[in-house]
């Protein structure tokens, strides 16, 4: 079947089974291969993408969910337009050290830009509560909350200029 | 996977007649527990039918005495939902528990109650509060619509559009989850109405059940303390390598009395 969406801002026509999954066509298929596929089984969250704004597995959707809908995946992710800088929540976790192997990086930046989105006023309770679908096997998730705590000041901050 | 047929059809009696025709097919609503059984194979079904094109089957809608959920709503829109957390605090605050954030955004009220998993949370909810399934065809009262495990009242080609909540004067969820799946491995829904009280269990045996006893002492005395004695059998009830028959037994208790403290609160 074919679906049309918006892939990071991008008209996208595929022709696609409809038993194929969006982590599956992402990766396979339109070589966005900055989803990761950790568990396969909806637990980790390294597949976190963001479906018309909101943070979903795409591990656990399929293909045929995106037709009319809009996409943004890890590579869609940004800085001020132009600039060619690192989103405000990247750039976060580069300066807190929010990753060690950073498998499950793409997951958090995405889960953690959700929530910034959110909720502009971010507790560290709300993190915490918020990245319960994220695994990370590596930090212990200390810098990581540290992080987005950091990463959602800068987005507040570039909102209000 | 195995490859399927896919159909998207935007009406109701369309959707119905696909389900009867093509044997074995099955719907879709969020997907978030049928698409990892089609993952695991465990399921192989010809068809998929997908009821996200099908309209005003999303959305919460104020009745007054009750709250009617459309089938297709996300735990998420329950979980953050003004009316919910004004009318029934306890239902809003159990769909907030359900699996992960992203989970909450695709799984959906109908496909839960559906699929009736002995350790999902809106069985105990709906059961609790004495809701009306409301179906394509019909209106099936919770007392007769669980069956047991993954077995509900629901006929061949029959398709859940909407749930409706009674609104209680008190009610509360308390779960204990098991730490990787997030599904209950017990959680309790107490409801407090005029005429008495609702105890109902998810995820201690092979599907949701009440708790007569426990009914019982709460409608005489609407505190934790009142029910702390009460034991259940573990006759019927789930050994697995999470939990023995007997601490999920005792959980009920415990979870019990903490839904009863988060009613008061």
């Amino acid at each position: 079947m074919q679906i049309s969406f918006t892939l990071n801002g991008r008209p996208t026509t595929v022709d696609v089974e409809p038993a194929m999954l969006v982590a599956e066509l992402l990766r396979e298929r339109l070589n966005l291969t900055g989803t990761h596929i950790g568990c396969d089984t909806s637990q980790c969250g390294a597949c976190v993408v963001h479906l018309d704004g909101l943070p979903v597995k795409s591990c656990t959707l399929l293909a045929p969910a995106l037709d009319g809908a809009t996409l943004l995946t890890i590579e869609g992710l940004h800085g001020a337009p132009g600039s060619n800088q690192l989103h405000p929540m990247q750039e976060a976790f580069r300066e807190h050290h929010g990753l060690q192997c950073g498998f499950c990086t793409p997951g958090m930046l995405m889960t953690a830009v959700a929530l910034a989105t959110e909720k502009p006023d971010l507790t560290e309770v709300d993190v915490r509560h918020g990245l319960e679908g994220n695994i990370c096997r590596c930090t212990g998730y200390q810098n990581i909350v540290v992080s987005v705590m950091a990463g959602a000041a800068a987005m507040n901050a570039a909102r209000g200029e | 996977m195995k490859p399927f047929a896919y159909h998207q059809p935007d009406r109701i009696p369309d959707a119905a007649k696909l389900l009867t025709s093509i044997e074995d097919s099955k719907l879709v609503a969020g997907g978030m527990t049928l698409i990892p059984t089609l993952k695991q194979r465990l399921a192989s079904p010809p068809a998929l039918i997908d009821l996200s094109k099908l309209g005003n089957l999303k959305g919460i809608t104020d009745g007054g005495a009750t709250i009617t959920i459309g089938a297709m709503t996300p735990h998420a829109v329950v979980a953050a939902s003004k009316l919910v957390q004004g009318k029934i605090p306890g239902l809003a605050a159990l769909a907030s528990m359900i699996g992960d954030p992203a989970v909450r955004i695709r799984g959906t009220i109908g496909g839960s109650v559906a699929n009736n998993d002995p350790a999902a949370d809106y069985p105990a909810g709906v059961l609790g509060l004495g809701a009306t399934v409301v179906t394509s065809t019909r209106e099936i009262a919770a007392d007769g619509f669980f069956r047991g495990l993954f077995e509900t009242a629901l006929e061949p080609g029959e398709i859940i559009t909407a749930i409706r909540f009674p609104v209680p004067l008190k009610a509360g969820y308390a779960k204990f989850k098991a730490p990787a799946s997030r599904y209950a491995l017990v959680g309790v829904f107490v409801a407090k109405f005029a005429d008495g009280v609702r105890v109902a269990v998810t995820g201690a045996g092979s599907g949701v059940f009440r708790v007569p006893p426990m009914e019982d002492a709460l409608s005489r005395s609407f505190d934790p303390s009142a029910i702390a004695a009460i034991k259940i059998d573990t006759e019927g009830l789930t050994s697995d390598i999470h939990a023995e028959a007997d601490y999920r037994a005792h959980l009920v208790t415990v979870m019990a009395k903490r839904a009863v403290d988060a009613a008061l609160s």
